[in-house]
């Protein structure tokens, strides 16, 4: 029987799963037809039929922000035997974790004409702080090619192939001159998993750490450091570790050592 | 063969005669604020007015009117992207009713010729055909491709702060293994041949240009350049405000390294070095590589994938159940030692041509003869390790 794969949504843009449907809607160059290796049977956002659980693996996009979504997400670890988090939403809390340094109640109070109506936690959290997650795919948005390889890899029962080095490697492999070194542009990507293939330096522009910190040791104080020898200024480096990936902890605690709220 | 001078607009009849004899032509451009080595048909895109400056994390061009055509150095990329790739794939399976077929294409390396190699870069590549080619195991894509490059080598008259080659015996002047080599003087190329390749080439220019040969005072005052630039290097001291002029003590640099493997320097650099790899990557020596395999969806498809690998990833040097080098400290030492120490029992030779690519593309500006040099001032009482 083919493994049974449902997708859900929490708090997101949506962007992970058009990834997820690009990647299931047509064949892969060198890789073949996805959707023939499994039967989609929750996806609201591609289909209306819903195939009951349990399913053989679920993706979660989006990050967990209300006590209805802490109800939803351990329900949903229940119905599936393999759980993935996709994105950074789901894997680090994404760029609504902005919410996490400031007070619920003056966001609340400044946007909606009745508080009382809304439930909220204070935290905009990536889901395995709720549950049990067993891979994470990082990304914003997620990488089609690096979605095909966790599922064929879950299908066949191997382990995924995915790049456990920066996004320098990337830059390196596709030639792309270093705009940190060449314009003295501050970039993320000596400390951010590569993911994305180099993109954004090969449109000179930076590296925004989309896949999120590097999994081995990732040296921000050392980056920070020097970009800010070089010229540029701690309010802006605070920014840069401060986005789509802000709260993942690596990230978040550059952040708070830049802006002086370290402990 | 004795030099002859070429003209300026020489360097035209030279990319058309190799684009000719059936070439692919490749040399310094500038492009995305850099000297990059771009598929080169049109001479007048040469770099010629650029100056290149660097120092550790920093590269800058700035036009100087003064500039010849091949007054930069080098720039990111060397011959190592065209001879070693980024990615290469080395076998193809497929699953047929009858078994595996292997489905790997007939490989046909292109002819390519690269201009503007420098000293260091020659040395580069005499090391990297001892790797790929020097032993028992030969990498057989690697020879193919070496066998049908031709290298249009220039003498360098104008060093960055971060080249070295002085100190490591590899420039500036261009040593052996290029077909051709073009010494910038005034207006014109003092240009001789080296193999039979490049006498052909240098024939073939002759029906399009006039090449003068030179007189004997010039072919003295030519071979002057890079000895002059090499003694400039010699003694260039550090000055306020400016980058600081680099050099390598090599004196029994193995025992040094080897002697301090607890050397309390390894901690202070790990505290700096990102593990990011873009010293391994941008070095023309490197040449670590990993070899996975990939499928299709349906596992019909397999292929067997060479990737550039550096030994700053955790991944390379992960064996079932442990890490052999689990801190930066000891990766960065790995680099630093296999490079200037465990390579000479390796190859017979150092792993480093003092390019200084390693010092400005680092993202940190960390400087391997400044990390030497900090070893040297103080060698570690600690007891040594062995190097195993
Ligand atoms: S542009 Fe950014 S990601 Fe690319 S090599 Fe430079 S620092 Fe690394
Ligand atoms: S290291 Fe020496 S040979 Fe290489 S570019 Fe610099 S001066 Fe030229
Ligand atoms: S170690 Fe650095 S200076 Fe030496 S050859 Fe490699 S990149 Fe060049
Ligand atoms: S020495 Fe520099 S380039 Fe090399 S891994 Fe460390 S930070 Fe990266």
């Amino acid at each position: 029987m083919r493994p049974r794969l449902a997708v859900y949504k929490f708090a997101s843009c949506d962007g992970c799963q058009l990834q997820v449907i690009d990647v299931l809607g047509r064949a892969r160059p060198h890789l073949g037809e996805l959707a023939e290796l499994l039967d989609i049977e929750h996806f609201l956002e591609a289909r209306s039929r819903i195939g009951a659980g349990p399913y053989d693996v679920g993706l979660v996009e989006g990050s967990v922000s209300t006590p209805h979504d802490i109800e939803r997400i351990k329900e949903i670890r229940q119905q599936c035997r393999f759980l993935v988090t996709i994105g950074a939403c789901a894997t680090a809390g994404g760029i609504q974790a902005l919410r996490n340094w400031g007070q619920i109640d003056d966001f609340l109070s400044a946007v909606y004409a009745t508080p009382a109506y809304i439930d909220t936690l204070a935290t905009s959290d990536p889901v395995a702080a709720h549950v049990k997650v067993d891979f994470e795919l990082r990304g914003c948005p997620i990488d089609p090619g690096q979605l095909a390889s966790v599922i064929s890899a879950f299908c066949v029962g191997r382990k995924p192939r995915l790049p456990g080095y920066s996004v320098c490697v990337e830059c390196k492999e596709r030639g792309t001159v270093c705009v940190a070194v060449a314009k003295g542009i501050p970039c993320l990507g000596p400390v951010t998993q590569a993911g994305c293939g180099g993109i954004c330096p090969a449109h000179d522009r930076e590296c925004f750490g989309c896949y999120g910190p590097d999994r081995q040791e990732p040296n921000l104080v050392s980056l920070t450091g020097f970009y800010e020898r070089h010229g540029a200024n701690r309010d802006s480096l605070g920014r840069l570790v401060q986005s789509f990936n802000a709260w993942a902890p690596e990230f978040r605690t550059e952040h708070d050592r830049l802006s002086g709220d370290a402990p | 063969m004795q030099p002859v001078w070429l003209p300026r607009h020489g360097l035209q009849h030279l990319i058309n005669v190799l684009r000719d004899r059936g070439h692919r032509v490749v040399g310094p451009q500038v492009a995305d604020g850099a000297v990059v080595y771009r598929d080169l048909a049109d001479a007048s895109l040469l770099p010629t007015g650029w100056l290149d400056h660097q120092d550790g994390g920093v590269y800058r061009l700035h036009h100087d009117p003064r500039a010849g055509t091949f007054d930069h150095v080098v720039g990111p990329h060397s011959l190592k992207n065209y001879l070693f790739p980024a990615r290469e794939t080395i076998e193809a399976w497929s699953r047929t009713p009858d078994g595996w077929q292997q489905t790997t294409p007939t490989y046909e390396p292109e002819q390519l010729a690269v201009i503007g190699i420098r000293g260091c870069d020659l040395a580069a590549l005499a090391i990297q055909d001892r790797v790929f080619m020097g032993g028992e195991s030969i990498d057989v894509r690697y020879k193919a491709r070496r066998e049908k490059l031709f290298v249009v080598a220039v003498n360098c008259r104008r060093a960055a702060a971060t080249c070295f080659c002085h100190s490591m015996g590899c420039g500036p002047a261009a040593g052996p293994g290029f077909d051709i080599a073009l010494t910038e003087v005034g207006d014109r190329f003092a240009i001789e041949a080296a193999t039979e390749a490049g006498e052909a080439v240098l024939a073939d220019i002759t029906g399009r240009v006039s090449l003068v040969p030179l007189t004997p005072d010039e072919v003295a005052s030519v071979r002057h350049v890079p000895e002059t630039l090499r003694e400039t290097m010699q003694a260039r001291v550090a000055e306020e405000g400016k980058p600081r002029p680099r050099s390598l003590d090599t004196e029994k640099i193995r025992e040094l390294l080897f002697e301090n493997l607890t050397h309390p320097r390894w901690a202070e650099v790990a505290d700096r070095c990102l593990s990011c790899a873009n010293c391994t990557l941008v070095c023309p020596t490197c040449f670590c590589s990993s070899v996975g395999e990939v499928t299709d969806l349906t596992g019909d498809e397999v292929s067997r994938e060479r990737q550039w690998a550096s030994c700053f990833t955790l991944e390379h040097s992960q064996m079932h159940g442990a890490n052999a080098r689990p801190s930066t400290a000891s990766r960065y030492r790995q680099w630093l030692t296999h490079k200037l120490a465990g390579w000479i029992d390796q190859f017979g030779t150092s792993g480093c041509t003092g390019c200084g690519r390693c010092i400005t593309w680092c993202p940190v500006g960390i400087d391997i003869t400044e990390e030497v040099a900090a070893i040297r001032e103080s060698p570690a009482s600690s007891p040594p390790l062995s190097p195993s």
